[in-house]
Formats: structure tokens, sequence, C-alpha cells
């Protein structure tokens, strides 16, 4: 992952006006742009020419964006930002479901945009620390990896660093508000279904019953803690 | 509307059922009464005066056209017999008062000892040659007095002898048995008036279930039960009135209902419109940056033409973005994503994202936190203190205050406040105080959005003029809004 300088982008929408326009606004911002009108042919170039980030229009003709966001997910985990047409109904949750790390509402500034990708990008900090050991599971914060009774886990870059961010101060209540603007870069309006399903998400992988999670918390009302454990 | 108005139609029924009942029956049972009354008398008068007759003529001839009262004792004794007892008048002189033989019978007989008894009236009849009676009562008791002259006949030519013979008997048997007869109309009249109201309860109750029924309907129409019907029964006139209701609710529900399918089209459209605004917008807006960054190294007038470009597709892009926003809220699909929020830290967080930290005094109490939507009451609170901020005068002041239920946000400015024809509309969609101003900053819709948002969380907000000058909105917001299903809020799941 690049940060600051040539990053790839592989943007994945249908309508010709908008990807030109956005292909024009990204280069600019120095992006290496490579621009598809469809998911099929998105997942046909993510074969051959793996990008850092992929932006990924929901309405696409043919195979709709969720599942191309599934199967992107399922393939690896590069840093996936939704285009979505509205910013608050189910399109926003299913989106992020499927993987999404983050979202951007059409017509989008591009300068928005940019700072989004910025921020999926950001090198998570590598820190010389120790190998932390929390009940069964290991975070390797120099080696950035996570494994969960000796199995490595494969975390999404979001998840990696929520991850990290919660597991950082163990016990301390982390707000919604805050996970948004220490973690996505949001600022303290952030939508905070994005933290929310990066929360399952990260259950999903790290917990042994994403019901009763012992790493990742629910604090009612308040946000979220990692652990005791 | 009267409280209660089939209550009291319940009771003028009622009252005019019994009162036709108690005439009925006053009518009935008094005509019988009098009726058999008078025929009892008129049964005994009739039989005394027949005895009396008979008794006298048995009496002729008179021994003495001036009889002496020994002689008028005589003429007295037959025609007393058990029943009454009579006296003989001649002139001055009349029949010594004796007892008749066992007269005292209880409820029997009369004794004429004292002529007052007698009415001058009937003295008068008699004296002029007639048979007459008259009805006295004597010390309480009823009594039928009967008078009559002795005749004298003579071959040709009758003339009075001066003699009167007057009898009393007493009416106390058939006061008695008159008594009886009243009191037997009365105990009917009464049984008459309680069957009489039970009928009338169970008729007007009969006829008023169905008027209740109607009012009842009506009501739930007014409230706005379109589907209301009420069952038609027989083929009466209140089964005339239920069809007109029902075929009036038809009418009526099918224009709401073409009503609301015609505005539901015009927002569809609305929506339609606006989302389909949406992609060309978003190509605009990609490149709308390009344009503005290459400005100004572009010659003149094409530099201004790409900021004019640029500047427009920003605030097009935001009156598509609130179109939408709003038709969102017309359709109910504008949902709540509640968290558990500072307010303090929320409005701080607002004024900080804009800027507007330095121009606005706040007055924050700490330690208030809330159950809302913060990103719904950031577009609120930044549309108020916008507004405040353009049209009016610094300085503005943001201050938050709380109850156990509410929490208010007061945001006042130090202009010279609205126009007080304005007050009412300035949450109108696209309402322009000033129409001169065909153009205003914001899309227009600005306050309507607050105000929706300010909704959905079960609030409200108002707008007053401060009596020291500026306008004051206050945003008044429960303490914890009302979940949604827990449906938007993946955390409440959990």
């Amino acid at each position: 992952m690049i940060v600051g300088g040539v990053s790839r982008v592989l943007l994945i929408e249908d309508d010709p006006a908008v990807r030109e326009g956005l292909e024009l606004a990204l280069t600019r911002h120095g992006h290496r742009v490579r621009a598809v009108e469809s998911g099929e042919e998105g997942l046909d170039r993510l074969r051959t020419d793996i990008p850092d980030v992929v932006v990924l229009d929901l309405m696409l003709p043919g195979m709709d964006g969720f599942e191309v966001c599934r199967r992107i997910r399922t393939a690896g985990e590069i840093p996936i930002i939704m285009l979505t047409a509205r910013s608050d109904d189910m399109d926003v949750v299913a989106g992020l479901e499927a993987g999404a790390d983050d979202y951007v509402v059409k017509p989008v500034q591009p300068r928005v945009l940019e700072a989004r990708i910025r921020a999926v990008l950001r090198r998570v900090g590598r820190d010389q620390a120790e190998l932390e050991r929390h009940g069964d599971l290991t975070i390797d914060r120099a080696g950035l990896v996570v494994a969960n009774r000796g199995v490595p886990v494969s975390l999404a870059p979001t998840e990696l660093r929520l991850l990290l961010e919660l597991s950082g101060t163990p016990g301390r209540v982390h707000s919604r508000q805050q996970l948004l603007e220490s973690v996505w870069e949001h600022g303290y309006f952030g939508d905070s279904r994005l933290v929310d399903a990066c929360v399952q998400r990260l259950r999903a992988k790290i917990e042994d019953d994403s019901a009763a999670p012992v790493y990742v918390q629910t604090v009612r009302g308040f946000g979220y803690r990692f652990g005791p454990v | 509307m009267a409280p209660r108005p089939s209550l009291g139609l319940h009771a003028r029924l009622l009252f005019a059922f019994a009162l036709l009942c108690v005439v009925t029956a006053a009518a009935v049972a008094g005509g019988i009464y009098f009726q058999a009354r008078n025929g009892i008398l008129q049964r005994t008068q009739d039989a005394a005066v027949l005895a009396m007759k008979s008794r006298l003529e048995a009496l002729f001839p008179l021994r003495s056209p001036s009889p002496n009262p020994d002689e008028l004792g005589d003429i007295a004794r037959a025609v007393s017999d058990g029943g009454n007892s009579a006296i003989a008048l001649y002139g001055g002189t009349r029949s010594p008062v004796e007892p008749p033989p066992g007269w005292w019978r209880p409820g029997g007989s009369a004794a004429i000892q004292d002529v007052r008894m007698i009415p001058a009236e009937l003295r008068r009849a008699v004296a002029d040659g007639d048979i007459a009676w008259q009805r006295v009562v004597w010390q309480g008791e009823p009594i039928l007095v009967i008078g009559t002259p002795l005749l004298i006949v003579e071959r040709d030519r009758t003339w009075v002898s001066g003699i009167e013979v007057y009898t009393a008997r007493s009416l106390l048997p058939e006061q008695v048995s008159i008594d009886g007869l009243a009191a037997s109309a009365w105990r009917n009249g009464g049984v008459a008036l309680v069957f009489a109201v039970v009928l009338a309860w169970l008729a007007t109750r009969g006829v008023l279930r169905p008027v209740r029924e109607l009012g009842r309907a009506a009501r739930l129409l007014g409230e706005g039960e379109l589907r209301t019907r009420i069952a038609v029964r027989g083929s009466d006139e209140l089964a005339d009135v239920a069809r007109t209701f029902n075929n009036t609710a038809a009418e009526l529900e099918r224009h709401v209902s073409q009503l609301r399918a015609m505005e539901a089209d015009a927002r569809r459209f609305v929506a339609d419109v606006s989302h389909e605004l949406r992609t060309p917008l978003a190509a605009l807006a990609a490149v709308a940056d390009v344009l503005d960054e290459e400005a100004a190294r572009l010659p003149e007038p094409v530099g201004k033409a790409a900021r004019l470009v640029s500047q427009e597709t920003l605030n097009l892009t935001g009156l598509v973005n609130d179109l939408i926003e709003i038709s969102r809220f017309d359709s109910g699909v504008a949902a709540l994503t509640l968290n558990e929020v500072d307010m303090a830290e929320l409005v701080r967080a607002t004024l900080r994202a804009r800027g507007w930290s330095e121009q606005v005094r706040t007055e924050l109490p700490a330690a208030v936190t809330a159950r809302l939507d913060p990103r719904r009451v950031d577009v609120i609170l930044a549309n108020l203190v916008g507004n405040a901020l353009r049209h009016g005068e610094p300085p503005v002041s943001v201050r938050l205050s709380a109850d156990p239920q509410w929490i208010d946000l007061e945001v006042r400015d130090h202009g010279p406040g609205l126009d007080e024809a304005v007050l009412p509309h300035v949450f109108d969609r696209f309402y322009k105080a000033n129409a001169a101003r065909a153009r205003s900053e914001g899309s227009g819709l600005g306050l309507a959005i607050a105000r929706e948002n300010a909704r959905l969380h079960r609030g409200d907000i108002t707008v007053v003029n401060a009596a020291d000058g500026g306008a004051v909105f206050t945003l008044r917001l429960p303490l914890r809004a009302p979940d949604p299903d827990g449906q938007s809020t993946m955390g409440g799941l959990e």
C-alpha cells in the first residue's frame, strides 16, 4: 500500500460520463486509474492487475455491486469504497455487510473521494512492540499479523486498523464517533453504521461466537471496548 | 356538539312517551270514573225518590190541610224507613225531632234533625211544587236530601198544600264504592304508566341504537377513518340515512384516495426527477473541481465561465441532494440512526466542522447526554446557525438546556427579527421571505428539512421574535428518541 505516492485505483462504474469524470479527477490527484464499466470486467482485471483500492458503484448492470464486493473480499483484502446513490438506506448497510470499508454518496465531490481513498490507504503504523497475546488471539503489531489459536486471520485493512485501535488500550471504551475519527478519518458526524458493520465483520473472523463476543465487546449506549479477556 | 346528544334525545323521547301515557290514562280512567260515579249516584237517587213517592202515596188522604206538629210527625214517620229519616214541614211548623227506630246504622243512614241541613235552593224548588233532590255534605258525610211538596188534588185542579216532606239518605256506601273505583283507576293508571315507560325505553333504545351508531361512525369518519361503514337494517327512514351515510363515506374515501394518489404521484415525480439528475450531476461534480482549479490559469472570460460552472454545479448538487432528502421524508423511508451523544460535544463539533466556533457564543452545560441521530441533529443545527449568521446580526448564540424529558437548543441572533407575516411560513418549502431575492444562498429547503429531521425524532422546531430583537429558533428534542425498530442501528442488534 502506498500513501502519498502514486496509488492504483480500480474504478468500476457503468455510467460513461461519471466514469470519465471521476477518472479525470482522480488522475489529477495523482492516482493511476483503471476504469471499467461492469463488475465482471472489474473482477477480470483484478486477476491480473492488483490495485491498491477499488472504487465500486453499487448499481451495476449484470452482476450487482454487492456481489462484486463479496467476490473481491473472498479473493483478498483490497480496500473497497462504494459509490452509492443514497446515504441512509439499506444499500449502505448491505454494502457494508458485503465487506466494503467505506462509502461515498453520489454526486460525490472528487476531494471527498480523494480523502476517503487516502484514509483507507493510510499505512498502519508498524510498532516495534512485542507480540501481544489476548487469550487465544495474538497480534503482531510489527508484522501486522493477527492469529487466532495460532492460525493467521485474514483481515481487511479497516478491520485490522479497528482491531489495532481497540486492542491498543484494552478495557477502554471507544465511542463510535471516536472510532470514526481515528479509523475512518471521518469527522464527528460520520456514519456510525460503518463502525457497527466493521465490528460485525471483525467478530465473525476473530470471535468463537460472534453473538457472545470476548474480544470486541459492545458497551451499550457508549461504544466498543477490547476485552478485558 | 352537545357532549352526549343521544342521551338528551333518549330522555326527551322517554318523557314524551310518559306524558302521552299519563294523559291517555288520565282521560280513560277519569272518563270511566265519572261515568261510573254518576251512574251509581243516579241509581241511588232514582231509587230513593221512587221509594219516597210510593210511601207518600200510601199516606193519602191527608187528615188536615194545615197539620199540627203531631200530624207532621205522623207524616214524617210514614216516610221514614230503616235507611233514612224524614222531616215534614208546614210553614213554620215541623215534625218533632225523634230518631227513627234503630236509625243509626254505621255508614247507612242519616237523620234530618236540623232544618239547616236542607239547602235553601232545594226548599225554593219544593215550595214551587216540584219534587227535588240535592246532594249535600253535612258534618263531613255525603247525604242525599230529597224534598217533595204534598199536593192537594180536587177534581180539576191541583195546588200546593204547603206541607213539605224531606228525607235524607246517607251516600256513605256509594262514596266508599266510588272511592274504590278511583283508587283502582289510579292503580291501573300507575301500572299503565310504568308499563308505558318500560315500553318507551325499549322502543327509544331500538330507535336510538342506529342513531348512536351513526354518530359513532360519523365521528370515526371525521377522525380520518375513511373506511367506516354502518350496517343497514330493514328499510325504514333510519336505514335510508345509513345508506346515504355509507354512500357519502364511500365517495369521500374515493376522493381522498384519488387526491392522495395524485399527491403521491407528484412526490414520486419529484423523487424520480431528482434521482435522474443525480447521475449527470455526478459526472459534472467530478469535473467541476478540475475546472475550478484551472480557472485561475485560464484567460478571461473563460476563467470566469469555468468558475461559474463550478459554483453552480455545487449549488445544483446541494439542491438535488435536498430534494432527494425531502422526498425521502415524504415517502417515509427516512430512518434514525440512534447513538448516545454528549450534546455539548455535538454542538461544538457542528460549529468546528464549519469553522463557526469563533463567531458563535455558546452556553453548553456539560454532561447532557441524549439518544439521537447525531448526523441529523448536525444538519438541523448547521441550518439554524447558518441562517442566523447569514440573515441575522451578530452575536449569534446557541444555548443548551435540558429537563428530564427534553433537550432544548436555542439559536438566537440579534438582528431585526423576522417579519410577523413571515413567521408562520419560515418552515415552508421554497418559501422566500423576500420576493425580490429570487434565490437565496440555500436551496430553499433547509428549514423544511431541519423541521422534518426534528419531527423524525418526535421533536419540533419553533421560531419567535425575541422581545429585545432577533429571531429565536428553538429545537426541542426528546432526551431519548424512539427506536425505529432497531433495524437501522446495527449496534442495536447486539
